[in-house]
């Protein structure tokens, strides 16, 4: 069976309050220096959770961490994910 | 003697280490993290609770606040600098001390007494203590299980700037068992336990006055 | 109007027209909107408010009863400036939004009650924590119990306030709809107690804290709809709780009242804005105009009615004179916190929302805040209420193999010891923790005196769902005994009445019967409510939890240097069972534990007897080594705690007629206490118990616990044993 990385990103819903990206926005703004001359804005701290799996096709894959991500590694009451597929290249 | 206690915003500790400070007979300041100089003391507290509500990473956004570009200078001077909890995290995260401390291995946040050795009791932070002597403090962190690479164990280790031990299986799994830290000039200490919340026996013990004791005898810039 | 039109605000029909009777005219949407938040259950009170006033609520010692942010009682007189030394506390439920989310929903209600705190001018110094699922033999309530502990300490932990104390409790009437009860007590001298009070017409009101966001918007219709696989972007926004800006909002605003910056002012709960700023009016008598242009908001597009129904977290209302606005902006700027002037104090007693010059909505507060119907509800006793007292006890009476019994019960998560939750919680933060998690109370020291509090929480709620009226007087007099064998005096208390669905006779049969208890017990042991909450309609699937009245007691200790711990201290104490046992395993643990069953008759309460032994360990304190009070498990659960907590064994040898040996170790009765004495202050105490029942029951020593009964050896058990099945079995059920 081919292999396949993946990884799911899970952030919280746009509408939702994200204290952490909130209080690390505050310190690039205030920070000393850390961000001058640049504009930053909409700062988001989420998390990445990488795995390998094994399935014959993307979309299987794909399918089955969907699933996954619904009931574990997500709370779909306040977060999101996306998932990525990779198939590992053959040795 | 004058002890300066540095507030950060989610700092939580600083009225304890101010107070312990002042039983042991400092002239205690509170100073302001946005303040750029924290000049004139002896001694500089970093103390515990959740800088920037421990955001990112402990003690990762502190680092960068206005008052520590100062505090490095002061502690290349040679004044004392205590880390106590998220300040022994910030100490890190800033290079004074090596390391870095993670998540504890249970993964939960642990408040209980533990009993610590002191393993050197020469330092300027321990001088009131003996070497080998078991006392209890208590731990109240969720980040406390602390790592270094293998070549910064060996100069720990070897260079006996392993100050305190957990005297049982570390609760928060630990490298080695250590609690403590001191950087290599001996005027930088970091500890995960709280020597100030047992100053005082009413609150269970007072064997954590000795660091403040310690320090207002031999605290004095070389 | 269609009808829909007031019923998707929650209002009846009949609620409707008593609108249109005090206002003359059909509201708008967003008056209705602000009618139907002001007039829900959570905001109004309206179906227990008429039970509520049986509570007495005054007393010397009260200095602020229900009405205000917290109540407020008296802990020390004149010993220091700024008037006398009070303690501020109240508890609250944050039930429905931990069934969806354990960790925020507990977390925010932490943070909510500590809002309530400071709002009083007080700085919180200590959390209590009462929380219940379903058996841990389903692994969601295990997943519940971890999200909901580790909620409660990051918020706690985070904001550098003690988690001192509290209760875990397993029952199966409370899997899918747990309880989540926060109590926090904060420190104020009298002078510097702040209300609120929106004062003076032309004052500013300032809206300080956190950005305004969709969060928790009619998050309580939500909650109180069955969990489903509904779409969750129709769901409301799960409430997250930021403990570090609730810090920065803490510090802001203790250094604005200190500063005597501040008129009045109150946090933002539930209903947000709406209710924070009809209530403050309400309070004054004043009128209240916001201007909604005005408020920071976190999201675009937002509606009129989702600003003022926002349920955002880590926000306060304030009211200042206009020359004290810039001063309150600078310390907000100081902690990174945004205050902002988003409205004035009007002398028209309306509470008014405009966007600019546009008036929206415009209604006299006090119809918000006073004129909500009061229901009293029909209620008729239930059916199991006597089938169930007259239970057959005498399996559970006549069961043998006591060491083996003994070992399970202590297992149990019920009984065994909660450190894997109170680990969880830095009880030591602040340095004034003299008494930690784990005891019958916890005791704080007090600065500037010798004096120190002891907290408790506590409720039975077996006892109430088999006898509501004795069981709430049980909760009250358990409460009290706790704070009591600290050698604390008890002085008031704050409650969470959490219930089912109140229009359903049966359940509001519960409530008045069990709020008549209480109001018996609190007059009884001179202990005024100072406020509280009500939390109806914790039901799942039908189905209510056990009536459970959740009691927050305060006790004073004058010298706290003296206060008593549960753990033996040393060998050749004696020990001595003060009070009766009677034959009463009826809604016992021991019978649960047989049966799985709660039937039988609820020990019975003396108030006198209760008094009496409240007064001999308050007045004897100095002169004991340990107290741990009797209740759920009977007497000899309380022995081995003794025994595990001190790290010492006892031996132990007593005679009673006419109790079989489950009944003598078992029993539950009321108004008891195991003390430990040394030798030499073993006559004075003996004296000072001259008109109260007890028993010599042995002495402390030894790594045993070993206990002859009536001339039988029932145990003898290495302390090792016991001890660790005490303490892993709350793990082990995990």
């Amino acid at each position: 069976m081919p292999k396949f990385n993946v990884s799911v990103t899970v952030m919280f819903r746009p509408n939702i309050l994200d204290p952490q990206g909130a209080a690390v926005e505050r310190a690039l703004k205030n920070q000393a220096g850390l961000a001058s001359g640049v504009s930053i804005s909409n700062v988001r701290v989420g998390k990445v959770i990488s795995m390998t799996v094994e399935g014959s096709d993307e979309r299987g894959v794909q399918e089955r961490v969907k699933a996954i991500a619904d009931r574990i590694l997500a709370n779909p009451v306040m977060e999101q994910y996306s998932v990525e597929v990779l198939e590992e290249s053959a040795k | 003697m004058r002890a300066a206690v540095v507030v950060f915003p989610g700092s939580n500790c600083d009225r304890d280490a101010l107070r312990a400070a002042e039983l042991a007979g400092f002239d205690v300041r509170f100073v302001w993290h946005k303040e750029s100089a924290v000049d004139g003391f002896d001694l500089i507290v970093l103390p515990g609770g959740f800088s920037f509500g421990d955001y990112l990473r402990t003690g990762a956004i502190a680092r960068w606040s206005p008052i520590m570009s100062d505090v490095v200078r002061q502690a290349e001077r040679g004044v004392m600098v205590l880390g106590i909890c998220n300040g022994f995290q910030i100490l890190t995260e800033a290079g004074l001390l090596p390391g870095v401390l993670l998540r504890n291995k249970g993964l939960l946040f642990l408040s209980e007494d533990v009993a610590l050795r002191v393993e050197n009791a020469s330092t300027a932070f321990t001088s009131a203590y003996k070497r080998g002597q078991t006392i209890r403090l208590p731990i109240a962190h969720g980040d406390g299980n602390y790592y270094v690479d293998a070549e910064g164990l060996k100069r720990l280790e070897g260079e006996g700037r392993v100050v305190f031990r957990y005297a049982d299986e570390p609760p928060n799994g630990a490298l080695n068992g250590i609690a403590g830290i001191i950087n290599e000039r001996g005027n930088v200490l970091g500890m995960m336990p709280h020597p100030e919340r047992h100053c005082e026996d009413i609150l269970g013990s007072h064997d954590g006055k000795g660091v403040f004791e310690s320090l207002m005898k031999d605290g004095v810039p070389k | 109007m269609t009808d829909n039109v007031f019923s998707a605000h929650g209002l009846t029909e009949e609620e409707y027209t008593r609108i249109l009777g005090l206002i003359d005219r059909a509201p708008n949407y967003l008056e209705l909107a602000l009618f139907g938040v002001m007039w829900s259950e959570h905001c109004s009170y309206k179906n227990s408010k008429a039970q509520l006033r049986k509570f007495p609520t005054s007393g010397e010692n009260i200095v602020q009863g229900p009405g205000e942010n917290a109540g407020v009682v008296r802990l020390d007189r004149g010993a220091t400036v700024g008037g006398d030394l009070c303690a501020a506390f109240k508890m609250e439920s944050h039930n429905h939004p931990s069934a969806i989310e354990p960790y925020q929903g507990a977390a925010t209600g932490v943070g909510g009650i500590i809002r309530d705190i400071f709002a009083m001018g007080a700085r919180p110094v200590a959390l209590l924590d009462s929380i219940r699922f379903g058996t841990l033999s389903s692994s969601r309530n295990a997943e519940l119990l971890r999200g909901v502990v580790k909620g409660v300490g990051d918020y706690g932990n985070c904001m550098g306030i003690p988690t001192v104390g509290g209760e875990t409790v397993f029952h199966d009437s409370y899997s899918g709809n747990p309880l989540v009860n926060a109590m926090c007590v904060g420190l104020v001298h009298e002078a510097h107690i702040f209300k609120g009070r929106a004062s003076g017409v032309g004052n500013v009101v300032m809206l300080v804290g956190a950005r305004t966001g969709r969060d928790g918007i009619k998050g309580a219709s939500f909650a109180s709809e069955e969990l489903s696989d509904s779409d969750p972007d129709k769901r409301p926004n799960v409430q997250v709780g930021d403990p570090f800006m609730e810090k920065l909002l803490l510090e802001a605003s203790l250094e604005v009242l200190e500063a005597d910056l501040v008129v009045g002012i109150q946090d933002l709960g539930a209903a947000g804005l709406t209710s924070s700023g009809a209530e403050m009016a309400g309070r004054a008598g004043s009128g209240v105009c916001i201007d909604i242009d005005k408020i920071p908001l976190r999201e675009t597009g937002m509606e009129p009615w989702e600003i003022m129904l926002s349920e955002s977290q880590e926000r306060m209302l304030m009211v200042v004179e206009p020359s004290k606005v810039d001063h309150i902006a600078a310390v907000f700027e100081k902690w990174d916190l945004a205050a902002s002037a988003i409205g004035e104090v009007t002398g028209d007693g309306n509470f008014t929302i405009k966007r600019g010059a546009e008036i929206l909505a415009s209604i006299p507060a006090k119809f918000l805040t006073d004129d909500a119907p009061v229901n009293v509800r029909p209620y008729s006793e239930p059916e199991y209420f006597r089938k169930l007292s007259n239970a057959d006890l005498s399996i559970t009476r006549n069961s043998n193999d006591i060491p083996a019994l003994l070992l399970r019960l202590i297992a149990t998560p019920n009984i065994a010891s909660k450190r894997f939750v109170y680990r969880q919680y830095d009880s030591t933060v602040g340095v004034r923790t003299v008494v930690r998690p784990g005891g019958d109370a916890a005791v704080m020291r007090l600065p500037g005196t010798e004096k120190g509090m002891a907290l408790s929480v506590d409720c039975n709620a077996r006892y109430v769902y088999l006898n509501p009226r004795r069981g709430g007087a049980i909760a009250v007099a358990e409460a009290a005994r706790n704070v009591a064998c600290t050698g604390a005096r008890p002085l008031a208390i704050t409650n969470c009445l959490n219930f089912g669905n109140p229009e359903k006779p049966e359940i509001y049969w519960q409530f008045v019967q069990a709020t008549d208890g209480m109001a018996e017990a609190c007059e009884a042991f001179n202990t005024p409510v100072t406020g509280g909450n009500v939390s109806f309609y914790n039901e799942y699937d039908g189905v209510a939890i056990y009536p459970t009245p959740t009691i927050g007691m305060v006790g004073v200790i004058d010298d706290v240097a003296k206060a008593v711990t549960i753990g033996f201290k040393h060998q050749g104490d004696a020990v001595l069972l003060v009070g009766e046992t009677l034959d009463e395993l009826g809604a016992s643990e021991l019978h649960y534990m047989l049966t799985g069953r709660d039937e039988g008759a609820v020990p019975r309460l003396d108030f006198a007897a209760e008094k009496a032994l409240h007064s001999f360990l308050i007045n004897t304190a100095p002169l004991l080594a340990s107290a741990h009070d009797c209740s759920d498990g009977g007497v000899i659960v309380t022995i081995v705690e003794s025994a595990a907590v001190g790290g010492l064994g006892v031996s132990l040898k007593w005679r009673w007629e006419n109790l079989s040996p489950a009944a003598a170790l078992f029993s539950e009765s009321q108004s008891r206490a195991v003390i430990s004495v040394e030798q030499k202050n073993l006559p004075a105490v003996l004296d000072a118990l001259s008109a109260l029942p007890y028993t010599m029951l042995g002495t402390v020593g030894g790594d045993r616990v070993s206990i002859e009964y009536n001339g039988a050896a029932l145990v003898n058990c290495p302390l090792s044993d016991l001890t660790n099945a005490w303490r892993s079995g709350l793990e082990a059920a995990l």
